[in-house]
């Protein structure tokens, strides 16, 4: 039963970030929080990847269906998406071109135009 | 009944995603059409949201393991961190920050409502993170997660094009302002052009989130 040792360690570690957000009150994420305590075990050969690989493969490769349930939940928002269309359109093509450009362009003069 | 939020989503998702395999269009994303399609069947069957989420909601509780998996990803990235640790953490701040800026401020002149402001300030991280960060800071999640879809469709449609037509050259800039712009679906194009920027990209996807989920919080408090 080899998976359920990843399990444990992938479920450990979201409950104890859920419990240190909601604990110290952090507006951090408590899946978040998880992710980060995670990679430092990794670093700190706390927990050895071999044993959790798999299955937060698992998770990651499976993790577009996870984003229906609560993208479907935009119908309860029709009228609001309606109303305010103009700004959220405006901004979400407005922002998308300049973050990718000036941040691209910023990085281009970080490594001194090399490459 | 119960069990009708999941077999439609997995259904749904299955024939899209079939689809996707064939012909591999931005505009054929499998979760974004998935996301019309069943609000469309739901809308015109009366079927209530709430009916839909009773066994559909399993789905998305898996989020949570899921963000907590991306630590794999993360780590096996750590070389690609060492040696260019400069362009990446200063360009991850520079472009992390200026994605919500940018976002909130462009809503809110183009009269964006506060819920409104609160649901496009985490856009550009990815969708897992942000359903999160959108809760905690009082946005819309459902109106975030389909913007973020949104902003990664225009990354994987036309983020080389752009970048290109700016003679942006830099792979790791290049990488860089699409992971930090376009999260998953901006990775999933930019891996296929060079796989230097494709590495640096998935990185800037992950440390964005985590950069983004620990100062909109702060942030937001100040721009209000």
């Amino acid at each position: 039963m080899p998976m359920y040792k990843g399990l444990v360690i992938i479920f450990g570690f979201l409950f104890i970030g859920e419990t240190l957000s909601e604990i110290f009150n952090l507006p951090i994420p408590g899946n978040v929080i998880g992710m980060v305590l995670l990679t430092f075990a990794f670093l700190f050969n706390i927990i050895k990847v071999e044993d959790v690989e798999r299955e937060a493969e698992f998770f990651i490769k499976n993790m577009s269906v996870m984003f229906i349930p609560p993208g479907v939940g935009i119908i309860s928002y029709w009228g609001l998406i309606k109303s305010q269309a103009v700004p959220i359109f405006g901004a979400l093509i407005m922002s998308f071109a300049l973050t990718l450009i000036l941040t691209a362009k910023f990085v281009e003069l970080l490594s001194g135009g090399k490459e | 009944m119960n069990s009708i939020g999941l077999f439609l989503t997995i259904a749904v998702f299955y024939l899209f995603s079939k689809l996707y395999e064939k012909k591999r269009a931005f505009y054929l994303n499998p979760v974004m059409l998935s996301i019309i399609t069943i609000a469309s069947i739901l809308h015109l069957t009366g079927i209530k949201y709430e009916t839909y989420m009773k066994s559909a909601k399993i789905l998305s509780f898996f989020l949570g393991p899921a963000v907590v998996s991306l630590a794999i990803p993360l780590y096996k990235q750590r070389e690609t961190i060492k040696g260019y640790s400069r362009q990446i953490f200063v360009g991850i701040a520079f472009g992390g920050t200026l994605a919500i800026l940018s976002a909130f401020y462009v809503a809110k002149l183009l009269g964006g409502s506060e819920e409104v402001l609160l649901s496009i300030a985490p856009k550009s991280i990815t969708t897992a993170i942000a359903i999160g960060v959108s809760e905690k800071i009082g946005g819309i999640p459902s109106l975030t997660a389909v913007l973020v879809i949104l902003t990664g469709i225009f990354g994987n449609a036309i983020g080389i094009e752009m970048l290109n037509a700016f003679k942006i050259k830099d792979r790791v800039a290049r990488g860089l302002a699409m992971g930090v712009t376009s999260h998953g679906l901006g990775t999933a194009r930019i891996i296929l052009n060079d796989e230097l920027s494709g590495a640096v990209s998935g990185l800037a996807m992950a440390l964005n989130g985590v950069f983004t989920s620990l100062i909109l919080p702060y942030l937001i408090e100040l721009l209000q």
